[in-house]
Order: structure tokens, then sequence, then C-alpha cells
């Protein structure tokens, strides 16, 4: 009986062999975390659930009716001490498991800088984030090199072993940006800015796309994202850059219309503030950017005034359309010209670039309480922050 | 006709929104043509019409709704399953350069639809009515507390599911996944009647469910049994007023938040949209605080049932009665603070994740607890292997599963690698299917005696039982293992070859599953052919401890012909502990509600209204919307809305009842 037991694994020990589990193996240390605290939270949890499995079968076949030498005691209803057990048991699984999620929540906040590479390699001032903008559009991948002044439709490239930083937003609808053997995936929303920051150990090819549904395209919304030794990196560089097409708000406008199955395209140059102007919705020239409008706002607003400040819009990605008992579609008109806009968004980014600190964690275990031994408080701060990566969950 | 004149009637309904190139659609249609037709013709044939209406559309007897409710559940059942069966077929085949038999415009209204139809039109109606059909019952009440009100509720519920079923054959239904996300929702990027098929169907069926949860919470407050303090409830009680305390706080915000989307659609505002200062996250945000409370009022009635279930055929008192009360509350209170756990990656802090994700956690705490409590009543018990109690130990089996890997999503870093991903869609049908369906089994087939009078026939529920055990393993199994392969939800078709196979196992599951819902039907047919042999003159056929038990199956309209007092918590095992015997004389006669046929004809007028808004017909929704309004003014002024059931006519259904348990008797 046992061995033919075996024997029915078998096949499914085979398929399983055959699998990609991505999501258990990924190739960038940001997952590769994560899976750890995946795989720690699983065992903890089946410290709990497996004795409580077992007990159900054995109480089943124990107390069955048929069973003539089983206890019954049909009005034993209570026990304090059991009940005791039965509150306590779940709620230290789920305080170790808290406190663990506490710490990974926010050592692997995608919006805070990765200070290390791999097990063992902290980011060092050699280390030169390389900056990707991403844009999902209707349904294609869009990506940026602001330091390179080149973009990419539906491919993604990056020397391994250095820190990315990728800055998200969407055109139309909300996608999900997730390359499952990179990093955990984030929301892509129209103007808004996600973040998330990332690093890839293992050269080689991974795929990448949307984990949220978008509309009819969704399916084919893939892309290749390479992981590349530098030299290879700059050879990609290289023959990005001599691409014929170019990236500007026209060209933009067309790639920006629904599109399934994209092939790869390079664009060799990109308008730098293109970015800036998705994520404001303001490409179409003459209307206002968000940052525009939030500022005027900030100040008071234009009053009365602009409530008229709209004009009507020409085309709005799928079909001219408005609600059917709303005004016409329309825009809000810019008051300023699309380079003044471009300049003030590339300040905003530019200032918020240098505010990247390297958040210090030591909070996280409590800045008040000193290690026994430790020197001054803020050194000490920082070895319990280094303390606690070395702790790699 | 004018072209102007024909665009004021059909608003911008023309032969074009019919969906003529479909052939799979046009396919379904004439089969549910010919079905329905088959159905009317027998109905017309067996003059069944009159019956229908005056015993069962018109009836405010609660335990009648229930009933109703539980038939509607069970059809849109079957079409919330073919929907998921053609989805495992089409990602089963769409490989290798294939589309699949679905293109995506009917795909993405097939999952939309199946998401829908699963949540508001199976398991609300089933988790709805079978708290109708008991809950009365077991706090030993006549009917509910505003008996006229449930009829509304229950035909608004009709309503809503008319309009889901309408979009199938005329237009579309929306292609927006079941939450229907703004701006994918919004106007500018679902132009079609989609989104407003359901819009207004939720809004519909929403009222229903809002005020039946308002009937219920006031039944069980208002009109439990002299002597039954909220302590001595049944558990089964207890689930469902925090299950109608979570209905009535959180169904005004899903109204709210369709309506604000509504707004968007027809009059445009911009309260999700891209521009203008619109905020999608905000619709995100609203949602999900109706949606997290929402999958709560699905378990919660369902862990009351496991309560009954197990200390029943466990012969044995609950173990752990007061925790149990306490662990149901407090599930009640933090299911509101956990909403956010459903999209940590759309870029909220470290600190507001880790709060809702602890915060998710801190629930696994008193659902753990309950799971030990139904362990302890088993153990040192005498248990009975009847069905009702194999579905209770095949959902304590799975839904352990299901609840570890909630917990593990619960775990942001975690979820960031998991969210939409088939272990997703894994872990909810784990606790859905594991949870409330099992649940749902369990309690039909613990409560169907005493709503008709016989048992179900065992053989054919244990083959149901097994096809949906193994068929749910086969199916969702594969989908851990693809989440974890990085396979995403909602893919209309796939580059990698090598996911195939895990696919068509899913397939195999959903095939299983197939047999399961299949058996189930057979087992209701058979059962009602052998009713002679599987009778329960009694009321009591499973030695029960709570009062629904103590009267006759299936119970007099009056339920109880004297309300009887309660000394304890399992009050019916506690009257026949100390020799209850039955009253035989002394009827007095019985106040009741009188039937209306008022809330068919509002829940008609709503179906016209939102089928007007719909598709732009104007004058459609105007008038319906007036007729709305003057019928449910018109029945205010409707006084004759009770009678009293003569004693004579109790005392002569009380007698009957005692010959034949006279009869039984005599026979044992």
């Amino acid at each position: 009986m046992k061995r033919s037991g075996a024997l029915l694994l078998l096949p499914l020990a085979v398929l399983l062999s055959g699998c990609d589990f991505v999501v258990l193996s990924p190739a960038g240390d940001v997952a590769a975390q994560q899976r750890d605290l995946l795989v720690v939270s699983t065992l903890l949890m089946l410290l709990i659930i497996v004795p409580v499995m077992a007990l159900t079968v054995f109480f089943a076949w124990r107390y069955r009716q048929s069973s003539t030498t089983a206890t019954y005691t049909p009005d034993w209803d209570h026990s304090t001490k059991l009940e005791l057990v039965i509150w306590a048991a779940p709620l230290l699984i789920i305080i170790c498991l808290g406190a663990l999620t506490w710490l990974g929540t926010h050592l692997l906040d995608p919006y805070r800088r990765i200070d290390r590479i791999e097990a063992g390699q902290p980011v060092t001032q050699n280390h030169k984030p390389l900056r990707v903008e991403v844009v999902a559009l209707d349904w294609k991948w869009l990506f940026i090199y602001p330091d390179y002044g080149i973009a990419s439709v539906n491919e993604l490239a990056a020397p391994v072993n250095q820190p990315i930083d990728f800055r998200i937003t969407s055109s139309t609808v909300m996608n999900s940006f997730y390359i499952p053997a990179l990093a955990g995936q984030i929301y892509a929303m129209p103007g808004m800015e996600t973040k998330l920051h990332a690093v890839i150990n293992r050269p080689g090819t991974y795929t990448g796309f949307s984990a949220n549904y978008s509309g009819a395209g969704f399916s084919g919304m893939r892309f290749a994202f390479h992981g590349l030794s530098d030299q290879a990196f700059a050879d990609w560089v290289a023959q990005t850059k001599s691409a014929e097409a170019t990236l500007n708000r026209e060209t933009y406008l067309a790639l920006e219309r629904p599109s399934e199955n994209e092939p790869v395209r390079h664009y060799a140059s990109v308008d730098l503030d293109l970015y800036g102007a998705i994520l404001n919705l303001c490409v179409e020239p003459g209307k206002m950017c968000m940052n525009e409008m939030m500022s005027i706002d900030a100040k008071g607003g234009l009053g009365l005034a602009g409530v008229r400040n709209t004009l009507p819009l020409q085309y709005d990605k799928l079909a001219r359309r408005g609600a059917v008992f709303g005004n016409d579609p329309s825009y809000v008109a810019s008051i300023c010209t699309a380079e003044e806009a471009a300049a003030a968004s590339r300040a905003a980014r530019d200032a918020d670039d240098r505010g990247w600190p390297l958040r210090d964690l030591s909070s996280l275990r409590g800045v008040g309480l000193l290690a026994p031994g430790a020197g001054s408080r803020r050194a000490d701060a920082e070895t319990r922050s280094l303390g606690l990566l070395r702790f790699e969950l | 006709m004018p072209e102007t004149l024909t665009k004021f009637i059909f608003g911008r309904l023309t032969l074009e929104s019919l969906p003529l190139h479909e052939p799979i659609v046009v396919g379904t249609f004439v089969v549910v043509a010919l079905g329905g037709l088959a159905l009317l013709g027998a109905v017309t044939y067996f003059k069944l019409w009159g019956y229908l209406w005056r015993e069962w559309f018109t009836s405010v007897d609660h335990k009648k709704i229930g009933i109703m409710y539980m038939v509607l559940g069970l059809v849109m059942l079957l079409r919330g399953f073919s929907d998921a069966i053609m989805m495992r077929l089409q990602q089963a085949i769409a490989f290798n350069g294939s589309e699949g038999y679905l293109n995506a415009h009917h795909y993405d209204q097939i999952f939309t639809a199946h998401g829908v139809i699963m949540i508001f039109f199976v398991a609300m109606p089933f988790v709805t009515g079978l708290m109708n059909f008991v809950v009365p019952l077991q706090i030993g009440a006549r009917d509910v507390s505003f008996p006229f009100l449930n009829n509304f509720s229950f035909w608004m519920t009709v309503g809503g599911a008319i309009l889901v079923m309408a979009s199938l054959f005329v237009g579309e239904f929306a292609r927006t996944g079941w939450l229907a996300y703004p701006p994918l929702s919004g106007i500018n990027y679902s132009p079609d009647v989609g989104v407003d098929y359901y819009i207004w169907a939720l809004q519909v069926a929403g009222v229903g469910t809002t005020l039946s949860g308002i009937n219920l919470i006031c039944t069980i407050i208002k009109m439990r049994a002299p002597g039954m303090t909220m302590m001595r409830m049944p558990v089964f009680t207890w689930t469902s007023l925090c299950t109608n305390v979570l209905i009535v706080a959180s169904f005004p915000v899903l109204t709210a938040v369709l309506t604000l989307l509504a707004l968007d659609r027809y009059v445009g505002t911009n309260f999700f949209t891209n521009d203008f200062g619109g905020n999608p996250m905000m619709y995100v945000n609203l949602i999900w605080i109706w949606g997290h409370p929402e999958v709560y009022i699905l378990i919660l009635p369902l862990f009351g049932v496991f309560s009954e279930v197990t200390s029943t055929f466990s012969g044995k008192r609950l173990f752990g009665y007061t925790s149990m009360v306490y662990a149901t509350v407090v599930i009640t209170i933090l299911s509101y603070l956990v909403w956010l756990h459903h999209f940590f990656t759309m870029g909220s802090g470290a600190s507001v994740n880790s709060f809702f994700g602890i915060t998710t956690m801190i629930i696994s705490i008193p659902t753990g607890a309950k799971i030990f409590n139904w362990l302890f009543t088993m153990y040192r018990g005498r248990i009975r292997f009847e069905l009702p109690m194999m579905w209770t130990v095949a959902f304590m089996l799975t839904f352990v599963v299901g609840g570890m890997t909630g917990v593990l999503l619960a775990v942001p870093p975690a979820d960031f690698v998991l969210h939409n991903s088939l272990f997703l869609i894994a872990h909810f049908h784990n606790v859905i299917i594991g949870g409330v369906l099992f649940g749902l089994f369990a309690a039909i087939a613990y409560w169907w005696p005493k709503a008709f009078g016989f048992k179900l026939d065992p053989f054919w529920g244990k083959v149901s039982f097994w096809c949906w055990v193994l068929g749910f393993w086969f199916a969702f199994m594969p989908l851990y293992i693809l989440g974890l392969m990085g396979v995403t939800r909602r893919m209309r078709v796939f580059d990698d070859p090598s996911l195939q196979i895990w696919f068509v196992i899913a397939a195999f599951g959903a095939v299983l599953i197939a047999g399961g819902i299949a058996a189930f039907l057979v087992q209701i047919f058979v059962s009602i052919r052998k009713r002679a042999e599987l009778v329960d003159v009694t009321g009591d056929p499973w030695d029960g401890r709570t009062l629904e038990w103590s009267t006759s199956s299936p119970p007099p309209a009056y339920n109880f012909a004297f309300t009887p007092v309660i000394r304890d918590n399992d009050a019916w095992f506690d009257m026949k502990r100390a020799g209850y015997r039955r009253p035989l004389t002394g009827f007095k006669p019985i106040h009741m509600p009188k039937n209306t046929g008022t809330g068919v004809i509002l829940a008609a007028f709503s179906v016209a209204l939102g089928f007007g808004l719909i598709w732009y017909m104007w004058w459609l929704a105007a008038l319906s919307f007036v007729c709305l309004i003057a019928t449910a003014i018109g029945h205010t002024f409707n006084y004759h809305r009770d009678f009293d059931i003569p004693a004579a006519e109790v005392t002569q259904t009380e007698e009957a009842r005692t010959t034949l348990l006279a009869a039984q008797e005599a026979r044992a």
C-alpha cells in the first residue's frame, strides 16, 4: 500500500520538477528576501495547521459512533485551561508573525532604496542606481532611461548587481508592474507615481507583465527583462542608441493609442520631460499639468474664472465620449507653456531625487533601547540597523 | 419611423446590441429559451400559476421566502458555474499560439460575470435564504419582524439577478473584473452598457440585501422566545446577527460608491476619473470597505452551521459556547479594519501596510479558536457521520489550508509577489468553496428534512460530496502551484507551454465539480421520488438540540402553536431531557401577516427602471420610477395586512400531527 502511494506521487513529483517556480527561486535579491519571508511564514503557520489537521482526523476516527471504547461525555462543554490554550496558541504564532511582518514590510518597502546588493554585500557609493521610468500603456510597456536618454517598448534591460530605481505610472487605466524574478509588483496608476527599488543578481532573460487586468489586450502585455553584465548592458544601450526612432510628444501620442501584442521597439533619443508630462496627464499640448493645477489650487485656485478655463477635448484615448448628461468632453487649459511646465516638473523631480536618504530603520527595534555594551546612541542605531540586515528574515 | 423617435423609444438599444455575432452566446440563448419555454409551458399545463402566485410569490412566510432564496441561489449557481467551466476550458487550451475558443470581448465578460454572480447571486441568496428559514424557528418566533419587507427584499434580489441574466442576451456585461475598478469602469474606457448593467443590477439587489439585514437584526433582537437571553441564543442565530450587522453597516457603502460611479458615468462628475481631480483610489478604498466585511457576511453564518452540526452529530453540547460567541463578535468588528490588505501593492507606506497586515492576522486568532472549539466538541463525542457531518469534517480540513494561505497573503512582502496571482484565486476559492459552499451543503442536508418533511437521499449526497471535495482539490491546488510560478489572474492566452498541464488538471477538477453539482440535483430529484421512504414524522430526525426541531416538519405556517419558554442554550435538548410533552389542548387563534403581491410589483418596476437607465430609455426610467414611488405609497394605504388563524384550524393542524406521531410510535 505504501509503495503504491509513493508510485501515485511519482507523476506529481515529475510534474513539479519540470516547473519553473520563479517566485520560489528568483534571480533578484529583493524577490529572494520576499521569498524567504513567504517560506518562514508558511513554516510558522504549519506549526499550528498540521496539528489541527491531524487532530481533526484523529478525533473524527476515534470518536466515531461505532467506536465502543471511546469515552463519551455529552455534557462536557467547558475547560478554562483548554480555552486558554485555544486562544493562546494562535496568539503566540500571530505575535511572531506580526513582528516578522512589521520588520519585513519596512525592510522590503518598495519605496525604500535598497541597501544591499545581496546578502553580505551592502550598497556603496560606487553603486550608481540605474533610473528607469516605466509607463503602462494600452497594452504595452514603455521604459525610459533618463540617464541614457533612450527608451524602449516591451523590453527592459539592466546591468546585474546594480540598484535599479523604478518610477512607475500609467497612461489610462490601472496596471501592475511585475517581474517575478526581480522583485514584487507595484501598481501602475494614471496620474500617480509609484516606486520600486530592486536589483537583479543573475544574468538572464526573465518575464515581466502586468498583474492587474486592464482591458482587452491585457494578456499580451508582456515584456522581456534582460539582466545583463556591465559590458552587455553597454552594448544594449549602444544598440538602442543606434535605432532610428525617437520619442517625443508627437510620437508618444501615436504610441499611446491602444494596440495589442506590440513588438519590441527602441528609441535612440527621448524627450526627457516626457515622463513628467505623462505623469501629470499633460502630454497633449495646451493641457494643464496636474502639478501645475495643484500648485495653483494650493495658492487658492483660479476662482470662478477657473471653471471656464477648459477647452474641448479632441481625443480621449478609446473614443471621444462623455457622460450622457455631462458636459462635452473637455480638459483644463494650461496657462503656461509646455516648456515651462516641463521645467517645473523637472525641478520637482530633481529635488525629490536629492531627498532620498537611506532611511534609518533602527526605530523598528525601538530606538530607546540600547544594545548591551553599545557606544554612542547614533553609532548604536547604525549597527543595529546593519544587524537587522544581517538578520535577513 | 424617424430616427429620433426610434432613439427616443429604444435609447441606445439597437439590433446590433444583440450578440448575434457570438455563436456561443446564441447557442446558450437557444438552450435557455427552450428550457425557459418548457418550464413556462409546464407551469401553464399543470395550471400552477395561481398556486405559485398565491402560495409562493406573494407569500410573506419566512420559510417559503427562505426556500425561494435557495432556489434562486441554485439557479444562479448553474449560471456562475457555466462561466467557471468556460474559463477553465479556455485557459486549458489557449497555448502554443492558440487563441482558445473565446475572444477577449467574451472572455472578459465571463470572468466578470462569474465573480459577480457567485458572490451576489449565489452565495448571498443562499446565505440569506438559510438565515431567513432557520433564524425565526431557532428563536421560537412565528415570522420575521417585517414580513412584507422580507418578501420585497427577496424580489429585489431576484430583480438584480434578472438584470445580470438579461445582459447575457441583450447587450453585454461589464469587462472590468468583478469589482469594476475605475478608470477602466469609467465612461472613457467602458463606454458600453456592460458597466451600467453591473451598477444597476447591484443597486437593485443591494436594496434587497440591506433591507433583509435590517429585518433579521430586528427579528433577532426583538422576537426571541421568553427566556432566550442573548447568551442562550443558538450559535447560528448569533452568527446571523453578526452577519446582518455587517450587512447593514457595509452595504450602504457599496450603494454609495456605485452611485458615485454612476454619477461619473451619467452626469459627468469626476469622482473617480483621471482628469479634473478625480481619484480612482478612493473607489478602491470604498469598495473594499464594503468588500472585506462582505466575505465575513458570507462565512459567518456558515460558521454557525458548522457549530450546530458538530454539536448535534457529536451528541454533545458545543464546546466553549461563550468563546465562540466572543470570537464571532471580534471577527465582526475586526473585519472593518483590514480592507487595505486587498491593495498593499498600490503604494501605501510600510507602516500602513504592516498595520493592515497585522490586523488581518489578528482575525485568524478568533477563527482559530473556533476551529479548536469544533475540534473539542468532537472530542469525547459520539460522532454520527451523516452528510452534514461529512461536509463539516471536509470543511475543517480544507478551510485551514485556505486560512493559512490567507494569512500568508496578509504579509505585505509576500503579497507583493502573490497579489493578483492564481495563488490568490486558489486562496479565496479555498475559503469560499471550502467554507461557504461546504457549509451550505451541510446546512441543506441538515435542514432539508425540517423544510420538507423527508431526508435527502444519502447515496447521491455522498456522490456529490466526493465529487465536490476531490474536484475542489484538483481544480485549485494547480492554481496554488501556478501562482508560485508567477502566473497572474484573468489571462486569456499563455505563451509558456510548460504551464498547460496544470490548467488541464484544473479543468479536470472543474469537471469533477460539475459532477458534484449534477449529483446534487439528482439527489434532490431522487429524494423527492423516494420521499415516502425518507419521511421523517417526528420533526426531529437528527436528535437535534435547538428549537426548530421541536416543531413539525415542515413546520405549520405559525411555526409554534405555543411560544416555547427557554431555560438553556440547547433549548430543545433541555426540553426533551426534562420530559417535555406537547400541549394537546387549549389552542388560541394565532395572529399572522397576510400575503401581498406588492413586493413583486415593486421589484418589477425596479428592473424596468434599471433597464431604462442602462439603455438610456429615459421615458421608461421616468415612468417606472413614478410607478415605483406610487406603488410604494399606495401600499401604505393597505390596511388589510393581517389575519387570525382560527383556534379550530390550529387545533386541527396540531391534532393531525398528534395522530401522525401516535402512528409512528405504534409502528416503533
